[in-house]
């Protein structure tokens, strides 16, 4: 079954064509990879997929159901996050508040319950820290527990910003490049917490990444983009000896030297 | 200095209190800034008016009526203005704050620009205290509910919030909203205190004097605002000594916290009876660090 469709969409601003009618699927519980030179349009994709750009023409199917005219919140609501290339966290409050703002949905009492502390607001409370607890303790954050946000060191907000998405009980998350900024050792440990967190949540998982030892490490499939377009999709060894990517990647072969 | 003269600053301080208060959620808080809120002031003052002389309601039923009436408006201006970004909302605020006010102006049925005289005083320092109490814990309850840490994500990061699933209209709604009742029912004591109302009372200097005392208390804090809002109402009276100076003594006071604490007075933090016990701590640890730095 296909958790995520894309069918011939296209995404122009004014004249130019960002993405350009792209299709493709993405299998339940695969781990999914979107690579391409920069300004290829992968960041447009998410944006997409997430509501926070209108597509222009074409369609966007989540678990079979039409997302593309949806807000963002309401997406979100129905089980995709996010987290960003250049990271968006809540930077003055803790990590703690960070990711229990984020696990509001989870509970539904409304402002006069709150306002009267009664027991359908301290019931729906307390389960809302407990998770947060737990989501703190599964990413390993729980030291950094009453660190302002914007005080953690880089590879901790990546964290953070995956521990906060997770808080929705997502079914499927996409990650905007993940590793930029980290060092090769802080890679392999992501390498394995996205692994994790697959196993864990039973998630479906769209990454984007710039470090191939990553893409090629943990993706069952590969999209390939280039301009907008789409250059070619298959697992990792399909890419890797695909010409075309080649070309994109390292320019056109020279046929006499 | 008499009870009766103290007793009016404590009774207007606690009138400002409320009215910032209800703007603190708004800016300290979602993150919008009002230059109209006098505005919702104004209407909550005239509202409560009519209902306790033409329609002869209990006080406290009128200032319930009032700051609907003012929850109203904000609904309707908050539909149309609300999708619009940073200061663009700013400048809508402020142009619905004076927009009101000259409605008022001249309407005859509230007496239009002359005022309206003869408002029954039911405005007591008691009433104001309880009417505070309340404001503060509902406001505290707020916050510290799922519903006020959305608004806080919203003021922090407008584009992460809808990605977590906060609809980012609604809940600026709602604290538009909840900050128009507040100044609504502020407004009404308003009235009921000082037994006349007039248009002019309600100018952008007002808003201005309401946002000022939020940011002077800190964006964000609770105690922050309530604690501006007593300094900054009852500072001008302490400088009547000054004379003519005592305006320009209120705005270097002003300038001066601002330079000196740009996050404002508490910046941030709430006076809690745990944080009160931090700090404490924090002093006695902090002296004995340097009794042994000293034996050293």
């Amino acid at each position: 079954m296909n958790i995520l469709e894309f069918k011939n969409v296209t995404k122009t601003f004014g004249g130019l064509t960002a993405v350009g009618n792209v299709s493709f699927e993405v299998e339940k519980d695969s781990i999914f990879g979107l690579i391409g030179p920069n300004g290829a349009g992968k960041t447009t994709i998410f944006n997409l997929i997430t509501g926070i750009y209108k597509i222009s023409q074409g369609e966007i199917y989540f678990k079979e159901d039409p997302i593309h005219d949806l807000q963002p919140h309401k997406i979100a609501q129905r089980g995709i996050t996010r987290t960003f290339q250049n990271i968006r966290l809540f930077k003055k409050l803790t990590t703690y508040e960070n990711i229990l703002t984020a696990c509001h949905d989870n509970a539904t009492y409304g402002i006069v319950n709150a306002l009267l502390r009664d027991h359908k607001f301290k019931g729906q409370e307390k389960k809302l820290h407990e998770k947060a607890q737990e989501l703190m303790g599964i990413l390993g954050l729980s030291s950094q527990k009453n660190i302002i946000a914007s005080n953690l060191p880089y590879g901790m907000q990546r964290r953070l910003e995956i521990a906060r998405a997770l808080a929705l009980n997502p079914s499927l998350l996409l990650l905007d490049e993940p590793a930029a900024g980290m060092n090769p050792d802080e890679t392999i440990k992501l390498m394995e917490l996205i692994k994790e967190i697959r196993e864990h949540f039973g998630l479906s998982i769209v990454v984007i990444e710039h470090h191939m030892d990553l893409i090629m490490g943990v993706c069952d499939k590969i999209m390939v983009l280039n301009f907008g377009q789409k250059l070619a999709d298959g697992t990792a060894q399909d890419i890797q000896t695909n010409p075309k990517v080649r070309e994109a990647y390292l320019g056109e072969e020279e046929e006499h030297c | 200095m008499n009870w009766f003269y103290i007793k009016g600053i404590l009774i207007l301080s606690g009138i400002n209190l409320l009215a910032v208060l209800g703007l603190s959620l708004l800016t300290g808080f979602t993150g919008l800034f009002s230059f109209g809120h006098a505005g919702f002031m104004a209407i909550g003052a005239y509202t409560t008016a009519v209902m306790t002389i033409h329609f002869h309601l209990p006080f406290m039923v009128a200032l319930g009526v009032g700051g609907l009436a003012a929850a109203l408006a904000s609904l309707i201006i908050g539909k149309l203005t609300l999708n619009l970004k940073g200061d663009y909302f700013c400048i809508a605020t402020l142009g619905l704050g004076e927009a009101i006010r000259l409605i008022l102006d001249n309407v005859q049925y509230f007496g239009g620009a002359r005022g309206w005289p003869g408002i029954p005083l039911h405005t007591s320092l008691l009433n104001v205290f309880i009417i505070d109490v309340v404001g503060i814990v509902f406001l505290a309850f707020l916050i510290r509910s799922r519903h006020g840490r959305n608004m806080i994500a919203i003021r922090e990061e407008e584009l992460a919030s809808q990605i977590i699933g906060i609809d980012v209209f609604k809940y600026k709604m709602k604290s538009l909203m909840i900050s128009a009742l507040y100044a609504g029912v502020a407004g009404g004591l308003y009235g009921h205190y000082l037994g006349f109302l007039q248009p002019k009372m309600f100018q952008i200097i007002k808003s201005t004097e309401l946002t000022i005392i939020v940011i002077f208390g800190g964006l964000g804090s609770i105690s922050g605002s309530a604690l501006g809002a007593v300094i900054l109402t009852a500072l001008p009276e302490a400088l009547r000594s000054f004379d003519k100076w005592r305006l320009v003594v209120y705005g270097a006071a002003v300038i001066f916290i601002m330079i000196s604490r740009p996050q404002g007075l508490m910046g941030g933090y709430e006076i809690t009876p745990t944080n009160i016990k931090c700090f404490l701590f924090r002093f006695v640890k902090k002296d004995k660090k340097h009794q042994g730095m000293g034996g050293r």
